[in-house]
């Protein structure tokens, strides 16, 4: 069924009673041309866009859970493309791209919602360097605009702007930045590939991969072997774990990011803002509730829940830049997994085994790469070559010095 | 999330700070490469599961101390000093 406000009026006139599953719950046939591991936002996004670009329809998306379980439905929706690096500006600008034309492509409402997002900057420095990232924005191709205290002052009034140690003296806006609603993101990518004839099979957990000197030839699932002369690993937070069962060590480290959201409330803010002195950014959903974060808790985990000094230094930030904010109080808060990299950028890469290839270490930054992710990891397995865009994010680069370090931090994954 | 430190007793988290595998051995001397310092430097097991690793007592007695920690559930197996470990 097509989505469109005729199908919505037709429906809406049998009182909603005729709307069908979105795509197939299918099982899986012994062979196929892809294997894709991981039914998260990427591998929807790569197995739609194989599909769609490449031509190719003989593929299996594979996921041990259910399809938005895992860190497509833990982020905090943001989208931007503000980023300094030539291997990470075009990557990141292709990709809101791809998200203002999604959900035209994909026939499904994500609510992509370009609201903008404002990193402050608090000293004469910070305001150099963001100064420094705008032009490299602006020089390739996306918008920025550089904001000083009173333009601030406009957007946000309630925000604390004579803080004792933080003062605000402005900000970096990417207008065309936002959130999206990213369960629709999962459901749409979902939906848009099982309309190419995708086979999305859940409840499939990946046990082993069959390797010879050849190459790959499949895996082993939970619920029999599957075989493929082309593996795709999209399975960011467990990247390590899969990588093992090829008898290969990744530039990577899993740890828990905390995420949180507030009761429902009326219209408060209208963008997303990120505090320039702490690790603390907000913006407030659809639904009415703030949706805000921070920092990772910095030790390896693989437990999908944090504690709590990590939960008190995200509420001490937010209060430090929003005041307000101690009135409101937190609904729920939840944890999910993130592929930390050496050097906190992604791999889109092949791996040493002739026909596995690697999508993974998107640190915390994962869900706004999505469309161009599965865009550019499609090209790579459809083509055997690198998309342009994603050439930077090679597994050797650690090797060769290449490395893609956004905040110059050196190899420490708890301080990307 | 506590952590026994072998000469304080148990102590918040927030007390510590964490370095990561301390199964990673920097290469002597003799074995120095590329390839060796490659794996030194940025590849890690990044087990699901047991991991031994450093954790320092940045605000306590500041010793390095070597934690077994379980990365599915946070549970503590022990913590001992790390330098005859490092030393051995």
């Amino acid at each position: 069924m097509r989505y469109s406000i005729f199908t919505l009026a037709a429906q809406t006139l049998r009182g909603h009673r005729g709307w069908k599953p979105v795509w197939r719950d299918a099982n899986p046939r012994p062979e196929y041309d892809v294997i894709i591991v991981g039914g998260g936002g990427h591998g929807l996004a790569t197995a739609y866009y194989l599909a769609s670009q490449h031509g190719l329809s003989n593929i299996v998306v594979l996921e041990k859970g259910h399809i938005g379980s895992g860190n497509v439905g833990r982020n905090t929706t943001i989208i931007r493309s503000n980023y300094l690096l030539p291997g990470n500006t075009p990557f990141y600008e292709l990709s809101m791209k791809l998200w203002e034309g999604l959900e035209q492509d994909i026939n499904y409402n994500a609510m992509v919602s370009q609201r903008g997002v404002l990193n402050l900057y608090h000293s004469d420095a910070q305001r150099d360097a963001y100064a420094r990232r705008g032009n490299a924005m602006r020089l390739a191709g996306a918008d920025a605009e550089l904001l000083d205290r009173e333009q601030v002052r406009a957007m946000l009034p309630f925000l604390d702007y004579d803080n004792a140690r933080f003062p605000i003296q402005g900000g970096l806006l990417q207008k065309r930045g936002g959130s999206v609603r990213h369960d629709a993101v999962a459901w749409g990518y979902a939906r848009a590939a099982d309309r190419c004839g995708v086979d999305i099979v859940q409840n499939c957990e990946v046990t082993g991969l069959t390797i010879d000197a050849d190459g790959i030839h499949g895996v082993e699932t939970s619920r029999g072997p599957i075989r493929a002369r082309k593996v795709a690993l999209a399975v960011a937070g467990s990247s390590s774990r899969l990588a093992a069962m090829a008898g290969l060590r990744l530039p990577i480290e899993s740890h828990v990011l905390q995420a949180f959201v507030s009761e429902g409330l009326k219209p408060l803010i209208d963008t997303v803002v990120t505090f320039g002195a702490g690790h603390f950014y907000v913006s407030q959903s659809d639904k009415g509730g703030l949706v805000f974060g921070g920092d990772i808790d910095g030790y390896n985990s693989y437990a999908q829940r944090g504690n709590l000094p990590v939960i008190e230094d995200v509420m001490e930030s937010g209060m430090a830049l929003w005041p307000g904010l101690g009135r409101i109080r937190v609904l729920r808060h939840w944890g999910g997994i993130m592929d930390m990299s050496m050097d906190g950028s992604p791999i889109i890469d092949h791996t040493p085994v002739h026909g596995l290839y690697l999508n993974a270490g998107w640190c915390y930054g994962g869900f706004k790469a999505t469309p161009a992710s599965g865009w550019c990891f499609a090209h790579l397995i459809a083509r055997d070559q690198s998309h342009p865009v994603a050439a930077a994010y090679r597994l050797d680069r650690f090797a060769t010095g290449h490395v893609i370090d956004e905040k110059g931090a050196g190899a420490q994954p708890n301080l990307h | 999330m506590r952590l026994p430190c072998p000469h304080c007793g148990t102590r918040d988290v927030q007390e510590f700070t964490y370095l990561g595998d301390a199964n990673v051995k920097r290469p002597g001397a003799d074995e120095m490469s590329e390839a060796a310092m490659t794996r030194y430097v940025y590849e890690r097991d990044n087990p699901a599961g047991r991991q031994r690793e450093y954790w320092h007592h940045s605000s306590g007695c500041h010793a390095w101390i070597v934690v077994t920690r379980d990365t599915r559930t946070h549970r503590i197996e022990s913590a001992e000093p790390a330098k005859p470990l490092v030393q051995s």
